[in-house]
This record gives structure tokens, C-alpha cells and sequence, in this order.
């Protein structure tokens, strides 16, 4: 008898909750375009939030609300995976040229002299609160590692020698963490050029010459020589600091070697040949920045810029 | 300057304390309680407390070593720590494999399985007993008799249950009193129980000494043995014949060390008063309950348990009250 | 029974070795590096250039806005240049190096040490006289002190407290003036109440100052306006809201002023250098610095020109030892490290501490083990385990809900922690993450 007694309560009890459930259901229901559920699965559900958004579902949701996909791009997936979302949504996909992650820092133990030592807790961000950092340089990496902790992709990674940031460029998916993360605001990034070249200004001091060159032998002390040597205009000199702008940047390595402290960082090139025919010099451009020197003897450079 | 001046944060001075010298006063304030239990059961009680102190130790440092890949730090005490509990809370005459499991489970589960100190939800020495006594419940049950009695029995039982099967076979409390143990012998511990449960004046010295050097406060030991006398003090009122005098739970059991060392557990006890309150109220009450109404004659270390589990939402409801805030 | 404030509070070391050391005039350096921005609020703006002329108490640089202050001259001679160089925040500021010729004051100035207790009573003569000078808090947070004279509209203040509590480990500045000046800060002290146009002050002293409490008492023994409140020694009882709820029972309310509660606290430095500047129409350009460590051979108390790099006063007090390993500008729980030695004495440094090697490194930090005794000691009756937590992984507005931007910074968490886990590091950065989250909101 107790067997039928329990069949029955519990089968009322399912019912019951069935029936429940079902109107709860019916009563709560949130209609929820399908497409995002397709868009979704097309992205790399990475939800590094390097497209902008809180994660993958969040960016489909604004694809699938959005007019058109100009603003709109998943550094993870890159054209491929954009492409895909927008087939399914059946407009237009802007193509982006893909981009990786930079450190614009060379000053390595070797080349920057520590001034003092931090012993607090081991976050850049920690030390950028509380001054100007370990060496002479107010703007250079700070070698606590917010940038590797910062990473999803295990794309960066302190490299112990220097005491500096390296990305692996094929794990680089450009998503952006490191950049927020750094707190002196070294890491760009750039464009990708073929067999991950790179040519860039591997510095952010704003210091004047001397001061800059004091902290740190490689430094970029602002002289502009790279500036008047580049053929293609695409270095710019603001606030005694050089920046090469990967989308007009050629490549032809000219301001590499004309950079009188090695600033100038030239990445994946092959070895050069010995330099005995190297191309005349173009033509002085005219110098906007009044503070830039004379065109004058490398060895004489540093001195010029201090007395000013 | 040849040599680089340190900049760092302030605070720039810091107090003496440290995580090692809290594990090591609790440590030392187990020490008479220990002494207590080698001088009641012999060198069982040092074979006991020595295999777990050691297995407890092992286990930490091999799992740090080989399945966490991260630096041992079996020096800060806590294993240690953890072992001498789990060694309290079993009976001296255990087999020397089930206290390795135990300390096995207590180090390799409670504690490490979670992240290692400070991340462990449950005490983890609890987490060790309390799975010996659902896996050996003969072992853990079968209390030796102290090296001094003059009897022939190999086992006896602990007051506790001598309750238990009283009240259980119906017989009123005060026909059982004459086979309970006096108040006398509850507190300075001529009674049977485990290792290190049984003296509740020497557990009551070791707390005097924590709070002498600021170790605990006292708050959740006196909460949780207040509400153990309030609770049972009530029932008793409501029928003598039927619950026995408050005083008697407050001696008895693992009372005492739980209330004084295992509840007190930094890790797993809440971080408010308002908060250690209604924790230390929980373990009360519901150590109450199981010794009254429960299978078990036993129930302080469920209850510490249970609170343990409740902890991290205590912790979310009852903040602190802050200054120019309007609670 | 001695007052103190309720919740929290710890109790370092006291290790005040320069507590029976009289002050000294420090000899003018040879050449001094005046940042114009000392004080919390917009920088001054510099109004000499490389080879002017100035005198002691010249204007050089002129208040950047209406929460900022002028900068005097500290010293006589020639401008060597107007340039950047590293105070003790850490970051290299625009500031005024001088090369220091003879000591020749203003005419104005009164340079005699002779008491003068008469003065105007009208508040807006006084509080421009404040502002003239340049004066602003000398207990540390440099907040400009015409602009606490001056109660938003719609509060009024009840009453002043001067702060007399220096709960700072090491320091004994304030402790010396107020017994070497005592009689100078009470009558800054009437300036400040008519400024305020209160009739009611207190001065909080730390009970391990019996001497000061004792020679303030005497002086006040027949005057009912001004009281002296002995309070029990608890580290931070020199914060502000610690200070009045100690003396008041009044609690500030999170995220208020403390003219919330009608009270306006002042330090016994600034009370002091208030009377000067009305009393004798002299800047802010010196004030008192304590000097001292555990290996410092003479640990002393100096009255230092503002400007004077770290090292002169080290040398004043026997030179550096040999076993140093942090040198702090400011008291050991909220001072900051200093990386070089030429950094300058500003209007905020209340001492120069040394610390030794064996004192200077961090222990390791280990887990958390929730033992709570942060949140004990928060005298903010905060959670700072939680609020590190919170930071350290940006849960900003969790950050937010848990009222980090109560936060006093006092460092008690940090230095009660047993785990040594650098809790006031990650706090203090997430506190100004959210600070810049409000504000960004409120745009």
C-alpha cells in the first residue's frame, strides 16, 4: 500500500511542478534575437574583452543591434572570424589589417641604472602610484609584470636578463590588455607588417636629450635625426620624443641606423650587408621643432642637447 | 651614495607579529593539554600525536612540492597545527594507519585541495576527524581506558555516551548520575574521551595563555560555550528528567577545545564580533541539538562544520560598523 | 578615564628619541630648490626667473587658484634657474632653485622673538593676512588653511580643535613647539577662533606628552575658551576624523568635511605659523622638522628653512650611518620613502626619518589567513583584506560598495597584518581608481 501511496504523491507533486513551471515560464519569457546565439559561436569565446565589450555575447548582442560593423571588431578572430559574423547578418565586413603588441621600452638593467630600490607590492601599478620608478626614467617599464598578468593568450613575458616585457607575436592576438594594463603607457599596437617586421621607437621619454640620455644609454633624446632621414614622413617628433607611424612606415631601416643612441629598434630583419653603400642622405627637411639641433657629428649630439 | 636607498609604501614600520608566531602559541598552548593526555594514555598518546604531526607535515610538503609545483611552506606551523588537532580528536588507541589517512585527508583535502592556508573553507583538521569517524566509526568510537585505572577493561565509554544510551533505554537523568563522572574529574580529566578533550582545565590554561598574548579574542569561545550552557540550561529547566545540567556539556566532549581551539580557527570563523556571534550562536545550538536529539552523543565538530560552511555569508551580511556610516 | 576615538587604532613603537631635544635653527644651506606645488590644490605659479633678485619672505610664486597657496622665499639671494627637479612625491616638479647670498629679510617682517598677544579681530583682515602667507596644514596633508577658515555656505563651525596629538611614531616637532612655543600657538590659536568666529577651542595632546599637556594648562588655567584635552595614546588618533570624534564624540559622516560637525582642525604647527603671519607679517617659509632614526648618532628637532635639501639636516644631525637602508620623509606609518638626498624640506615634511637596514626590507607576504585583524584595527571600521582583494583583481565597484574612498590611508592594516601582505599598496591604488571613476560619473 505504501508503494501507492508514494507513486501517487510524488507523480502529484511532478505534476504540480510541471504545471509551475511551465506558466512561470510562459510569464517570464525574454525574446532573444537567435542571431546573437549564431554570432556567438562564431567568435573565439576568448571573452578578453579586447573588442571593447564585457565578453564574447556581449559584443554578438551589439553586432547583431548595430547598423553596420565599422566600429565593430574582434582583434581575436580577426577578418576570418568578422567575415563569418557578418554573413550572418548578412552586411558588410571592414577589413582590418592585423596588429600586435609592442613594448616601447629598451632600457634594460644594463642600459638603465637602478636609482633606488622598490620593495613594496610586486604591481606596476602599485609602483607607478607611488613615484617615478626604480631608475632615472620617469617613463620607462617598471618590470613588475601587470602586462604578463594582464595577458589571457600567455603572449608576453618578462624576460629576466633585461628586466622587460617580450611578446611572442604569433600568440598575440592584439586584444589589448597589456596597453591597459601598463601604466606608463608603453605598449602600442601596431600594425603587422610581412614576417612580423618591425621597425619602432623603443622609447617613451619625454625628457630633454641630456636628461634622458643620463638615465638611460638608449634612449631617445628628441634629436630628429630620424625625422629628417626618413623618406616617407612617417616619423613625427613631439615633446623631445621621435614616433613612427606603422602606417606609413616603409620599412627601410634608414632611421635605424641613423638613430645615434639605438632607440630605433629594427625586429625580424635579416642581418644587414656591411654598410658601404649606403643611400645618400636625403635633402634637409625643413625642422618644425625649434629645440631640434643642427644636423651635427653623432659624438657631439648628446652634448648639444644638454646645454639646452 | 654607493649603496640604493629601498622606497616602498607606507607603512614603513610593521608590527612583530607574524603567521608562524600565532601557529606556534597555539601549538604551545596544546602543549599542557598534550602533557595531560601522555600522562592518561601512556606513549599511545605520544605515537599518536607525533604520527600525525609528522604525516600532516609530509603530506603538506609533498603535495606542495609535487602536485602544486609552488615552494613548501611547511615552516609557517599550520600543519603542524592541524596535526596536534587531529591528534586530539581521536582516541589514543587508534591504529597508526588511520591516523595517517586522516591526516591525509585533513591536510590533502580540507586545506590544500582548496589553495592552502588562508583559502580553506573548513577546518581542516575537522574535515580529518569528522571523515574518520563516518569511515571508522568502530576505531573511532572505542576509548581507551587510562593507563592508571584499575580496571580490566580494555575500553570504556565517554561520559557523553554513557548519557546517549541513558537517556535513550528511557531512564531518568538522575538515575544516571551515578555513572557519570563528577564535575571534579570532567574538569581536570580523569575521563575517558579523545586525546586531548578530556582536561577541560588544562584547555581552559591554553586559552588564558592565547589571550595573554593576543593570539584569539574571546569572543567566540565565550559565545559558543555561553550559548551551550543558555541552550541547555533552558531544556534542563524545561525537564531535568529528561536533559541533564548545563555545566556537565559545558565539561564534557570536545566542548572545550572546540570552542577554545578549533572554532577559533582564524581561517574559518568570521571576521566581525557581530558576525562571531551569530557563528559562535550557531555552533551552540547546534551542538546542543545533536547531543540531545541526535544519533551521535557527540556533535561539536559538526556544528564548527556547518558554521564553517555559513562563514563567508556571515562575512557578507555582517560588516563591520564604519565610522561615519549610518548602521 | 582618557578620551580616545572608538573603533580601531594600533600601537606602534613609540621610539620618540628626540623628545627632550630643544629646537634648533638649522644654518642656512647654500643653495635651496622651492617647488611651487606643496600643498594640496593647484600649483603656484612661479613669478621669478633666472637671475631675479629676492628676499627672504618674497612672494616668488603666486596661488595657482583658490585652493592653492603662494610660495615665499626661504632664503635671500639669486634665482638660478626655474626648472623641474624630484621632491619627495617621487616625480620630478617644477620648482624654484635659489643660490642662497647672506640672509636680508623683508622690511615687513617682524624678526624679534618678543610675544605679541594683541590682534585685529576681524576675520576677513585675518584670513587674508593666512592666505598671504602662504600658510597651509603642517600636520602633513598641506591643505591650504584659508580655504578651512572659510565654511562653505550653509555650515558653521562650532568649534576648533588643535591638533596636538602627533601620533606619528619618531616625530617630535609638534611635541617641541608646543613646549618651546606655547604661548605663541594659544595666541594663534584666539587668531584662529576669530577667524572662525568661534568661542570655543580644544587642543588634543597625546597622553606620553605629560610635559606639553602641562605647560598648555598652566597657560590656559584662567581662560574657559580654550581647553586642553589629554587623550590616550592610539595611532591614528591624529587623523582628523579620529581627532574630533575623541575630543567631540561626533562622527564625521562618510564622505563629509569635518565642518559637517562644525569642527575645523588645525595643526599646533599651523597655529603657530598663523600667529606669525599675523603677528608679525611673516610667511610660511620655515618651519619645525624633526630628524631622527634609529642609528642617527643625534637625533634632533631643527626649525629649517623650506627648501633645504635632506641631506644638510642629516648632516646637523651626525650624518648618515652607515647602516641605512630607507630614508622617509614624514613619520614611519603614512611618511613617504625617499629616493635621493637632495630632495627639499617643503611646507608638508614633519621629519626626516632613517631607517636601518634590518628595518628598511618587507618581510615576505604570505596568505591571507583571514585572522581579521585588519578589520579590527581599521579605524574607518573598513575591511581592508577585502578591499586588497578587490583591487588587486579591479572589482571596482565592489571597491566602491565597500567604501574604499573611506580610506584614510593610515597604514594600520598594513602594519598589524601577520601575513605581511601589503594591504594599504593595493587599497591605496584602488582608491584612486575609484576616485577617478566618480569623477568621471559626475561629469
Amino acid at each position: 500500500m505504501t508503494i501507492v501511496y508514494t507513486i501517487v504523491s510524488l507523480s502529484a507533486i511532478g505534476t504540480l511542478a510541471a504545471v509551475i513551471l511551465y506558466f512561470v515560464a510562459q510569464k517570464f519569457k525574454v525574446y532573444e534575437d537567435p542571431r546573437i546565439d549564431d554570432v556567438e559561436k562564431a567568435l573565439p569565446g576568448a571573452n578578453c574583452g579586447g573588442c571593447g565589450f564585457a565578453g564574447c555575447r556581449a559584443f554578438a548582442e551589439s553586432c547583431v543591434k548595430a547598423s553596420d560593423l565599422s566600429d565593430l571588431f574582434c582583434p581575436v578572430g580577426g577578418n576570418d572570424c568578422m567575415t563569418g559574423v557578418a554573413d550572418i547578418l548578412g552586411m558588410e565586413a571592414v577589413v582590418q589589417t592585423p596588429k600586435v603588441a609592442v613594448v616601447r621600452c629598451n632600457g634594460g638593467c644594463d642600459q638603465r641604472p637602478k636609482t633606488n630600490q622598490f620593495d613594496g607590492a610586486s604591481s606596476c601599478a602599485v609602483a607607478a602610484s607611488l613615484y617615478s620608478g626604480e631608475t632615472g626614467c620617469q617613463y620607462g617599464c617598471l618590470s613588475h609584470g601587470d602586462c604578463v598578468t594582464a595577458c589571457d593568450f600567455d603572449a608576453i613575458h618578462m624576460n629576466p636578463e633585461t628586466g622587460l616585457p617580450e611578446v611572442i607575436d604569433d600568440k598575440c592576438v592584439a586584444c589589448g590588455a597589456c596597453v591597459d594594463a601598463c601604466p606608463k603607457n608603453l605598449i602600442e599596437l601596431r600594425k603587422k607588417a610581412p614576417k612580423d617586421r618591425k621597425i619602432y621607437v623603443s622609447c617613451r621619454n619625454e625628457d630633454k636629450g641630456g636628461v634622458a640620455k643620463k638615465s638611460c644609454s638608449v634612449a631617445c633624446i628628441g634629436c630628429s635625426k630620424c625625422f629628417k632621414v626618413c623618406p616617407f614622413d612617417a616619423i613625427t617628433m613631439a615633446n623631445n620624443l621621435a614616433y613612427i607611424d606603422a602606417d606609413k612606415c616603409k620599412l627601410c631601416r634608414k632611421c635605424v641606423v641613423e638613430c645615434p643612441t639605438n632607440a630605433i629598434v629594427e625586429l625580424n630583419f635579416p642581418p644587414r650587408k656591411p654598410k658601404t653603400d649606403l643611400p645618400p642622405k636625403p635633402a634637409a627637411k625643413t625642422v618644425e621643432k625649434a629645440a631640434a639641433p643642427k644636423e651635427s657629428a653623432t659624438d657631439s649630439q648628446t652634448e648639444n642637447n644638454e646645454t639646452k | 651614495m654607493s649603496k640604493l636607498l629601498t622606497i616602498s609604501p607606507s607603512p614603513h614600520v610593521h608590527t612583530s607579529e607574524s603567521v608562524n608566531k600565532i601557529m606556534y602559541r597555539v601549538i604551545l598552548a596544546l602543549v599542557p593539554a598534550l602533557v595531560w593526555s601522555v600522562f592518561m594514555f601512556g606513549l599511545d598518546a605520544v605515537r599518536v600525536t607525533l604520527l600525525a604531526v609528522v604525516a600532516c607535515m609530509g603530506f603538506e610538503y609533498l603535495i606542495q612540492r609535487f602536485m602544486m609545483k609552488e615552494e613548501p611552506k611547511i615552516t609557517d606551523g599550520s600543519a603542524a597545527l592541524t596535526g596536534i588537532l587531529l591528534a586530539f580528536n581521536v582516541p589514543a588507541s587508534i591504529p597508526s594507519w588511520i591516523i595517517i589517512i586522516g591526516a591525509l585527508v585533513a591536510v590533502g583535502v580540507g586545506k590544500l585541495s582548496f589553495g592552502g592556508l588562508g583559502n580553506n573553507p573548513f577546518n581542516p583538521a575537522l574535515v580529518g576527524r569528522v571523515f574518520l569517524l563516518i569511515s571508522f566509526p568502530v576505531q573511532m568510537t572505542s576509548w581507551p581506558v587510562g593507563i592508571h585505572a584499575q580496571t580490566d577493561a580494555v575500553t570504556t565509554a565517554t561520559p557523553l555516551a554513557i548519557l546517549k544510551e541513558g537517556v535513550k533505554a528511557g531512564q531518568p537523568i538522575a538515575d544516571l548520575m551515578h555513572k557519570l563522572p563528577s564535575s571534579i574529574d570532567l574538569l581536570y580529566g580523569n575521563i575517558a574521551g579523545s586525546m586531548g578533550e578530556i582536561s577541560a582545565a588544562l584547555l581552559i590554561l591554553g586559552f588564558a595563555y592565547m589571550l595573554w598574548k593576543q593570539v584569539i579574542t574571546w569572543h567566540i569561545p565565550v559565545f559558543v560555550l555561553g550559548t551551550i550552557f543558555m541552550f541547555q540550561g533552558g531544556l534542563f529547566l524545561l525537564n531535568p528528567y529528561k536533559f541533564i545540567e548545563p555545566v556537565f556539556h559545558l565539561l564534557t566532549g570536545g566542548a572545550m577545545l572546540g570552542a577554545i581551539y578549533m572554532a577559533t580557527d582564524m581561517v574559518t570563523s568570521p571576521m566581525t564580533h557581530k558576525g562571531q556571534f551569530v557563528y559562535a550562536l550557531g555552533i551552540g545550538v547546534i551542538t546542543v541539538l545533536i547531543r540531545n536529539f541526535g544519533a551521535y552523543p557527540e556533535g561539536i565538530s559538526f556544528a564548527i562544520l556547518i558554521m564553517n560552511g555559513f562563514t563567508p555569508l556571515i562575512n557578507v551580511y555582517l560588516k563591520p560598523k564604519r565610522f561615519g556610516g549610518k548602521n | 578615564m582618557l578620551k580616545t576615538f572608538k573603533i580601531g587604532g594600533v600601537h606602534p613603537a613609540e621610539n620618540k628619541f628626540s623628545a627632550d631635544k630643544a629646537i634648533e635653527k638649522l644654518a642656512l644651506p647654500k643653495s635651496v630648490f622651492i617647488p611651487v606645488a606643496q600643498h594640496i590644490g593647484a600649483p603656484a605659479q612661479a613669478l621669478v626667473k633666472k637671475g631675479d633678485q629676492v628676499k627672504v619672505g618674497q612672494i616668488i610664486a603666486q596661488a595657482g587658484g583658490f585652493v592653492s597657496a603662494n610660495i615665499h622665499s626661504s632664503v635671500s639671494g639669486t634665482v638660478k634657474k626655474v626648472d623641474l627637479a624630484t621632491d619627495a612625491s617621487g616625480y620630478p616638479k617644477q620648482g624654484i632653485f635659489i643660490d642662497v647670498e647672506g640672509d636680508e629679510w623683508e622690511d615687513t617682517i617682524i624678526t624679534d622673538d618678543k610675544l605679541i598677544e594683541k590682534f585685529d579681530t576681524d576675520s576677513k583682515t585675518i584670513i587674508d593676512k593666512i592666505n598671504a602667507a602662504g600658510i597651509v596644514g603642517l600636520g602633513g596633508a598641506t591643505f591650504p588653511t584659508h580655504v578651512k577658515l572659510m565654511p562653505p555656505p550653509g555650515s558653521k563651525a562650532e568649534m576648533l580643535i588643535i591638533n596636538g596629538v602627533e601620533c606619528e611614531p619618531y616625530l617630535t616637532a609638534d611635541h617641541r613647539l608646543m613646549l618651546e612655543k606655547g604661548q605663541e600657538i594659544l595666541v594663534g590659536t584666539r587668531i584662529l577662533m576669530a577667524a572662525l568666529g568661534v568661542n570655543k577651542a580644544y587642543i588634543g595632546i597625546e597622553n606620553n606628552k605629560k610635559d606639553a599637556i602641562g605647560r598648555l594648562k598652566e597657560l590656559t588655567a584662567s581662560e574657559s575658551s580654550i581647553e586642553i584635552v589629554p587623550l590616550k595614546v592610539k595611532y591614528p588618533q591624529g587623523g582628523e576624523k579620529q581627532l574630533i570624534k575623541a575630543v567631540t564624540g561626533r562622527e564625521v559622516p562618510s564622505g563629509a568635511l569635518p565642518i559637517a560637525v562644525g569642527a575645523v582642525v588645525s595643526n599646533v604647527g599651523t597655529a603657530f605659523a598663523v600667529y606669525e603671519a599675523v603677528q608679525k607679517n611673516k610667511p610660511l617659509i620655515e618651519r619645525v622638522v624633526t630628524v631622527t632614526g634609529k642609528s642617527v648618532s643625534k637625533p634632533s628637532n631643527f626649525m629649517v628653512r623650506v627648501g633645504t635639501p635632506v641631506n644638510e639636516l642629516i648632516d646637523a644631525a651626525g650624518g648618515l650611518p652607515e647602516d641605512t637602508g630607507k630614508v622617509i620623509s614624514g613619520g614611519p606609518m603614512m611618511g613617504k620613502a625617499i629616493a635621493s638626498l637632495d630632495v627639499p624640506v617643503t611646507k608638508g615634511t614633519s621629519g626626516i626619518l632613517i631607517m636601518p637596514d634590518q628595518d628598511a626590507k618587507r618581510k615576505t607576504s604570505q596568505n591571507c589567513i583571514r585572522c581579521g585583524r585588519c578589520v579590527t584595527v581599521c579605524p574607518m571600521g573598513l575591511e581592508p583584506f577585502l578591499l586588497m582583494t578587490v583591487s588587486e583583481r579591479q572589482i571596482w565597484d565592489r571597491a566602491e560598495s565597500d567604501c574604499i574612498m573611506d580610506c584614510i590611508e593610515c597604514g594600520s592594516c598594513s602594519f598589524t597584518c601577520p601575513a605581511d601582505r601589503p594591504l594599504l599598496d593595493y587599497i591605496r591604488l584602488g582608491k584612486g581608481k575609484v576616485g577617478q571613476i566618480i569623477r568621471s560619473r559626475k561629469k
